[in-house]
């Protein structure tokens, strides 16, 4: 099953917000505290792994990734990734809040840390490959269309065994399936594909094109006979 | 008869426990995210892209290096980290309205746009931007004229967008520093247009 983080397509959510002029980006105080331990403690644990944590994004539950809006679910991020690295215990946050409101409670002892055994082999996200890109724009591609596999992906479901057409070439990107859960780089060239919107929601569908960046083994090349089909 | 669920502590507490508890294992200095938090509500923002469009509304040639290799052409100003190593702009014609979102996450340009707003990391829009944009975009107060071909651009990767809004009428020899407050966030999304002073 799809993540309720791949939300691309899903139903129930009501009329889209009206925009407001100079919105600050926190709301509340609490917000930029979020925001800013996330992304300080992301370098502690996994040397800015941003992949894994959008993974840690996506394992959240319904309640925990919607409950508390944008800043709370990174907050719930956080507190998995380090409850995951074992530098803090489960329950660990909850009991402090408690101890801070005045309340008697046992606080959890800090575990012994075991962070993973890995480390970036350079800055930021993008790494030169030695090949060539295997697609080229105008190329006629299909997504893979196997079941989700139980770890990351960044495949949305709503353009999975879809025939799409290359739109641009991007640069080698780390492989987000392997590197959000510490098990490689793997770089790939990314590619940007643009998909009729027939073909995605069928033949009532208002007309437009949908362009989504997409890993190299999430493609394959396919005839123009099967693209016109 | 089944026991309630407990509560969870309300966020603002829970992200209070969670800086206490970091602080007393010497994980987090207060003071960087104070800093930290002080940049992307002073420094960073939708005034930096606002910038770039001006620029590229008044200098061909820097239009041209924009639309070509946008992350360098953004740099030239000096803006540029987290959530822009590759930027790729997209210009809004007379036949064609671009419009992005994230609809795995909530992506954004963070060097140029600042930090997302409300509606762009709203479920709502996420999910169904990718299938009825033309009705997504009324009901958040732009019409799209019906000849006009709307391409939606989902950042699933690295990538990030920034729209390039079609310069507003009655704006004839304004200077770049005129132009820039005219510039929205929202038009830099593909959301809205650049209305015309």
């Amino acid at each position: 099953m799809d993540p309720l983080a791949d939300m691309g397509g899903s139903p129930g959510w009501g009329p889209a917000k009206v925009p407001t002029p100079d919105e600050p980006p926190f709301s509340e105080p609490w917000e930029g505290r979020s925001f800013a331990m996330t992304i300080l403690t992301m370098g502690r644990i996994s040397g800015r792994n941003l992949d894994a944590f959008r993974y840690a994004l996506e394992r959240l539950d319904p309640v925990s990734y919607l409950a508390d809006g944008y800043y709370g679910r990174w907050l719930n991020a956080a507190e998995l990734m380090l409850q995951d690295s074992n530098i803090l215990a489960p329950g660990a946050v909850d009991a402090r809040a408690r101890t801070l409101a005045g309340d008697d409670v046992e606080e959890p002892a800090f575990p012994e840390p075991q962070k993973p055994d890995y480390a970036p082999t350079g800055p930021g996200s993008l790494r030169e490959i030695d090949g060539p890109p295997a697609f080229a724009a105008g190329d006629a591609v299909r997504t893979t269309n196997t079941p989700r596999p139980q770890g990351p992906s960044k495949l949305p479901g709503y353009v999975r065994g879809r025939r799409g057409t290359v739109t641009a070439v991007r640069p080698g990107h780390l492989l987000p399936d392997t590197h959000a859960v510490f098990q490689g780089e793997n770089p790939q060239y990314v590619y940007t594909v643009g998909f009729p919107s027939t073909e995605l929601w069928g033949d009532d569908a208002e007309p437009f094109t949908l362009h989504v960046d997409l890993f190299e083994s999430y493609l394959a090349k396919i005839s123009e006979k099967e693209a016109d089909r | 008869m089944t026991d309630a669920p407990t509560r969870r502590p309300e966020p603002a507490q829970r992200t209070e426990a969670l800086e206490s508890l970091l602080v007393e294992r010497g994980l987090i200095d207060p003071a960087v995210m104070d800093k930290f938090i002080k940049t992307y509500e002073q420094d960073v923002g939708p005034l930096n892209g606002a910038k770039v469009v001006a620029a590229a509304w008044t200098d061909p040639e820097y239009k041209e290096r924009l639309l070509a290799e946008g992350t360098a052409a953004i740099k030239e100003f000096g803006f540029g980290g987290p959530q822009g190593e590759h930027i790729v702009v997209l210009e809004q014609t007379d036949d064609v309205h671009h419009v992005v979102v994230c609809t795995l996450c909530s992506c954004y340009p963070w060097p140029v746009l600042g930090l997302p707003p409300s509606w762009y990391k709203d479920p709502a829009y996420r999910a169904r931007v990718v299938r009825e944009p033309r009705k997504v975009l009324h009901e958040m107060g732009l019409d799209v004229p019906a000849d006009k071909k709307i391409e939606v651009w989902d950042s699933s990767s690295e990538v990030r967008y920034l729209v390039l809004p079609q310069r507003p009428a009655g704006t004839d020899g304004w200077d770049a520093e005129a132009l820039t407050p005219l510039v929205t966030r929202d038009a830099m999304v593909g959301v809205a247009v650049v209305a015309a002073p």
